[in-house]
């Protein structure tokens, strides 16, 4: 049995015109059983910087509150937010540092950096980097979204538009996966607003 | 508590406190997970003025393509660069200018109490930074002379080697420095060699046939790129884990050149003009939009308090 079908999830993040979306199902579950409906896996670091963990869901927890950590003395030492490109310098570092005993958990990393640039990158759970400039998957659904995102996509979409291509991408992928589905989550950031949405998917 | 926040933020190395943890989950029998890998093909060959390192950029997840263009001719020393192949992280992390070093020799199957006498003898390496490149430059900074190749093939191979094969990193490592051109394999053991040409990687029989049959001395510049060039899409068009483009790098004497991208061999060209168009929209349940603060303009308002 793979730790990274413990609990079962979908995450995924694109860029648009001077904005990013991600996207994260909202099913917890124990293998087969489905223990919550609502889960969050996308979390707010600053208000322009968003992580999303896959995997296992007690290591994206705690690996959540040591960034946040990080983070916070960050603000206080310098007095200012941490760059999209810095934070995730400072999470592959911190994956990294357990090599050998490594944290089961996949991280989506999205946000805006200088000039409101998007940025967007995923890990493996060791820290390799992988930045892309079009969109990035992780959880139990990657395979599905990757054809999804791969066909889906276009380049340079507003904020509209992205919304509703990372949505129908999210939506179609976990209907091909047992492990995660119960609706989305998706949050779409522009320079001038942050809006999240709840969506409906399959309950099944 | 208290002690905990005065320890953090740690001061580097690897940490193995959930080394007890894991084990007891594949005892439960969870599958450990598998690793960002470059399946690879990585070359190097040395031509008539310097070396010309050679790299595709793909990155694979088990089958899946993880990364259709990601950069594996890494940075070491203004003259001298590395291709790297294995596990991404650990290549990354090698080469790479991390600012944490590592430390005890331990793999994760060694108990407790072994860990405990090993990091007791390693605690001074806490205080070196360990990453390749960044003991280069210190080098650099400390004895005011170029690095040379032979200087990051020693570091390369002692941190390898001191890993004894658990950081899988099998790298390519050429450059120039004051006494000529050179090039080096190093296995994830720690073993090197010191070759006029060299291929690592999973395409590297495939890149080896190509450089058996045509490398010879005293190549042009010219003939050397397209050399690795061939090498390289051999690589990519025979073996499955190495695809996508081909990522040169030309060191000489005093100067380098980073070709990134520089044959785009395969391109996708069945993308549909129309694209996809979604005639039913998604139900969204619940919507919040939080606007963000705009950022305050502060002029300076020396004059008034000059008056």
């Amino acid at each position: 049995m793979q730790i990274f079908e413990y609990n079962g999830s979908a995450l995924v993040a694109m860029v648009g015109k001077n904005c990013f979306a991600i996207a994260s199902d909202r099913r917890l579950g124990v293998q087969l059983q489905t223990i919550a409906t609502d889960f969050q896996k996308i979390y707010k670091i600053h208000e322009k910087l968003f992580i999303g963990l896959s995997g296992l869901a007690t290591d994206a927890q705690t690996l959540y509150q040591r960034l946040v950590f990080r983070h916070k003395l960050y603000q206080l030492r310098e007095e200012r937010d941490m760059k999209p490109e810095t934070f995730a310098s400072l999470v592959s570092a911190i994956l990294y540092e357990k090599r050998f005993g490594p944290y089961f958990c996949q991280p989506v990393i999205a946000g805006l950096g200088d000039e409101d640039k998007p940025f967007i990158c995923t890990m493996d759970s060791i820290g390799a980097k992988e930045l892309a400039k079009d969109f990035v998957v992780a959880g139990t659904a990657s395979e599905s979204l990757y054809g999804a995102c791969e066909s889906m996509f276009k380049p340079d979409m507003d904020a509209e538009e992205l919304f509703e291509t990372i949505s129908q991408a999210l939506l179609s992928s976990v209907d091909r996966d047992c492990l995660s589905g119960w609706g989305g989550h998706v949050y779409v950031v522009t320079p001038t607003e942050v809006t999240e949405r709840i969506l409906k998917g399959r309950m099944d | 508590m208290i002690r905990e926040a005065m320890e953090m933020p740690p001061k580097g190395g690897f940490s193995f406190d959930l080394c007890k943890r894991n084990d007891m989950l594949v005892k439960k029998g969870l599958k450990e997970p598998s690793f960002l890998k470059t399946g690879t093909t990585i070359v190097g060959l040395i031509f008539k003025d310097g070396v010309i390192l050679g790299a595709d950029t793909r990155a694979t997840e088990g089958p899946i393509v993880a990364d259709k263009n990601c950069e594996k001719i890494h940075y070491m020393a203004p003259n001298i660069y590395c291709c790297g192949a294995g596990t991404a992280a650990d290549t990354e992390a090698v080469t790479g200018t991390h600012n944490f070093c590592s430390l005890s020799r331990c793999n994760q199957h060694v108990p407790f109490y072994f860990i405990c006498l090993f990091s007791a003898n390693f605690i001074l390496q806490w205080l070196f930074l360990d990453m390749v490149s960044s003991q280069l430059k210190l080098h650099r900074y400390h004895t005011g002379r170029e690095s040379r190749v032979v200087t990051a093939l020693s570091l390369l191979k002692s941190h390898l080697f001191s890993y004894q094969g658990y950081v899988s990193a099998a790298l390519v490592l050429g450059g120039v420095d004051v006494t000529g051109p050179h090039l080096h394999t190093i296995y994830p053991h720690g073993s090197t060699d010191t070759l006029p040409f060299a291929t690592m990687g999973s395409g590297s029989l495939a890149a080896m046939a190509v450089f058996e049959s045509k490398y010879r001395e005293g190549l042009t510049r010219d003939e050397g790129v397209k050399l690795v060039s061939e090498a390289i899409c051999s690589g990519i068009f025979n073996d499955l884990g190495s695809g996508s483009n081909v990522d040169i790098c030309v060191i000489t004497q005093g100067e380098k050149e980073y070709l990134r991208n520089h044959m785009l061999p395969n391109p996708r060209t069945y993308i549909s003009e129309k694209g996809y168009s979604f005639s039913k929209k998604t139900e969204v349940l619940r919507t919040k939009i939080t606007p963000l603060r705009e950022m305050v303009e502060v002029i300076e308002g020396g004059d008034a308090m000059e008056e």
